[in-house]
């Protein structure tokens, strides 16, 4: 892809992030940063790309140290959120 | 090869721009992220939400695997290679699955800030991995020479993800309480800090006419640098500003990589996350009357100790015991509890709710008023009245109860201060005047719980709430407080 299309994907994305993350009610504004902490570990992507590439040992244990980083925030980060949002009840009757 | 040259016909120009299949799962992916975060709109929806993040990245993660297997010379797949990855995620879901158990709520924005700082280690390893093998990130032509554009965003991204991680190193030994909370003012910090920020930037654009391994690693080491320089000076008190705003480096740092990597997935979250930790920064600073570059340049709670108690005059105040705090609240037709981050170390929170159920009994309307800097981070209390089990209808925010307290009976205060000082809205001398707080005053009556009439809040100010008429100060630790008053309203209820 050519830099101006991923720019303005990029540009789109900044408007849309503005919009849902207002619309956050401010109750829940501490697993707003739980779960944007593990969709931010999407870098695991790079990480995973750098492992399985061949030609560099010093590159493929750097992606392979980033995946295990990577995976503690995603696991670590959707589960605490879950955790989180699992307590959140309503007003019995 | 294959099964390589499937991938490398479709890798047009910059970036990976690998199978068609494979840019649309990662466009899915975005997609899920982005409803992820529209689910927490409301609890209700929150829970959903969450599931669609977890299959977003599912998707991400299995498209990689399979478009960027390890593959052996002859192109076949290397299972040595595949299992040495899965092994990584293993570790990596083992010890973030038992850390989100373990962690107590109170300890929230310790495990936020530890997490940002692998995020921004992992962005760090990820951008040296690509420096060192360019050709498999397909940023580089057949000589080696990396694109430009590729150098510019590979230097961001580095800098962005060093800065993440080593600040927020720092943020998490302040809130763990490893380190002071008092800022670290050291002299000079000012023109230190814009050198080497300066410095960084020079290096990234002459970078893009150099790829010399010196200047990437130089960036590297100046940007950790720079990254402990921003927080130290920052006080305990503007910690929930510093976790936001290193949330929303973290995205910046994804976004960077995504830009290297041509990938819509991590460009797409990279500015969901980049704009969420900006707007919370935002909230928080507004909350605390702050502004951002102040909060930036540090400094603030430095002689936030009691300052001399001795020239202030004694004003009265009326004390109180648990017995009257039960009478009066079980005669009252509403009453606001106004919580704050010392209940949360007193680990009163249970007995609050249980008293809130007691008086609930009497036909007594309990609600909860949440200023948003009551706790350590955006959002904290809410979580921490949650956890005992205090249903999230009756906690209402700042701006949607302040007008509530006039017609209240009682305000129940407990561990807050500053946020209920009316000296915000009338003493411009004040430290805190400006910052919004909750109206407690204009309740008929005030109960204010607190430890000792010594101490005062973060900011160090007096509060004229203490002295009014019908204040009672309930003197003493907040949990004993509540399960006394509980033991009180139980005994007269039957």
């Amino acid at each position: 892809m050519d830099f101006i299309a991923i720019f303005s994907i990029f540009v789109l994305a900044c408007f849309v992030g503005y919009f849902v993350v207002w619309s956050v009610t401010p109750a829940l504004h501490t697993p707003l940063m739980s779960v944007t902490n593990a969709i931010s570990s999407v870098i695991i992507v790079g990480a995973l790309i750098a492992s399985a590439a061949a030609g560099s040992a010093s590159s493929k244990w750097l992606g392979l140290a980033a995946v295990v980083m990577a995976s503690i925030n995603i696991f670590g980060g959707f589960a605490v959120t879950a955790r989180m949002l699992a307590m959140y009840k309503k007003k019995e009757r | 090869m294959e099964f390589q040259s499937i991938l490398s016909a479709a890798t047009g120009g910059h970036g990976l721009a690998v199978n068609p299949w494979a840019s649309v799962a990662y466009l899915v992916a975005g997609v899920l992220f982005i409803l992820a975060l529209r689910g927490l709109s409301s609890p209700a929806t929150a829970q959903a939400g969450n599931r669609f993040g977890m299959a977003g990245m599912l998707i991400a993660v299995v498209t990689t695997l399979l478009t960027h297997a390890p593959a052996t010379a002859e192109g076949f797949l290397d299972t040595v290679g595949l299992v040495e990855i899965l092994v990584a995620i293993a570790i990596g879901a083992v010890i973030g699955i038992v850390m989100a158990r373990r962690i107590a709520m109170t300890a929230m924005p310790q495990l936020v800030a530890a997490f940002h700082s692998l995020v921004g280690l992992a962005a760090v390893a990820v951008a040296a991995a690509a420096y060192l093998n360019p050709q498999a990130f397909g940023i580089a032509d057949a000589t080696g020479e990396i694109f430009t554009v590729s150098r510019i965003e590979m230097g961001l991204g580095i800098a962005i993800g060093a800065i993440t991680f080593s600040g927020s190193v720092i943020a998490f030994l302040k809130l763990n309480g490893n380190m002071s909370g008092s800022p670290i003012m050291l002299p000079g910090r000012h023109i230190i800090n814009l050198g080497t920020l300066a410095a960084i930037i020079g290096l990234v654009a002459y970078f893009t006419f150099d790829q010399s391994s010196w200047i990437f690693w130089t960036v590297t080491g100046l940007s950790f640098l720079i990254g402990f320089l921003l927080i130290i000076p920052i006080g305990g008190a503007d910690m929930p500003v510093v976790v936001s705003m290193l949330n929303s480096y973290s995205g910046w740092a994804a976004a960077a990589m995504g830009f290297t990597l041509g990938n819509t997935a991590m460009i797409i979250t990279g500015a969901l996350v980049g704009s969420s930790g900006a707007i919370l920064s935002y909230i928080m600073c507004r909350a605390m009357n702050r502004s951002f570059i102040s909060v930036i340049a540090g400094g603030f709670g430095a002689d936030a100790g009691p300052s001399d108690g001795g020239s202030k005059e004694q004003r009265p105040w009326k004390p109180g015991s648990a017995e009257d705090a039960a009478f009066l609240m079980s005669q009252a037709d509403t009453v606001i509890i106004v919580p704050g981050y010392g209940m949360a170390v007193a680990q009163a929170q249970h007995a609050l709710r249980e008293m809130a159920d007691q008086l609930k009994k009497e036909g007594v309307t309990v609600k909860y008023a949440i200023h948003p800097v009551a706790g350590r981070m955006p959002g904290h209390m809410n979580v921490l009245l949650a956890e005992a089990n205090v249903p999230y209808d009756e906690v209402f925010e700042l701006e949607d109860i302040n007008g509530e307290f006039a017609q209240a009976d009682v305000a129940f205060v407990i561990g807050a201060n500053d946020v209920t000082n009316p000296s915000a809205k009338t003493d411009k001398t004040s430290p805190i005047y400006g910052m919004p707080v909750l109206d407690v005053e204009k309740a008929k009556t005030v109960l204010f719980v607190k430890r000792s009439m010594g101490g005062v809040g973060y900011a160090g100010v007096d509060n004229d709430v203490f002295y009014m008429d019908q204040t009672m100060m309930l003197l003493g630790d907040a949990k004993k407080m509540a399960d006394d008053i509980v033991k009180a309203l139980s005994g007269s209820g039957h």
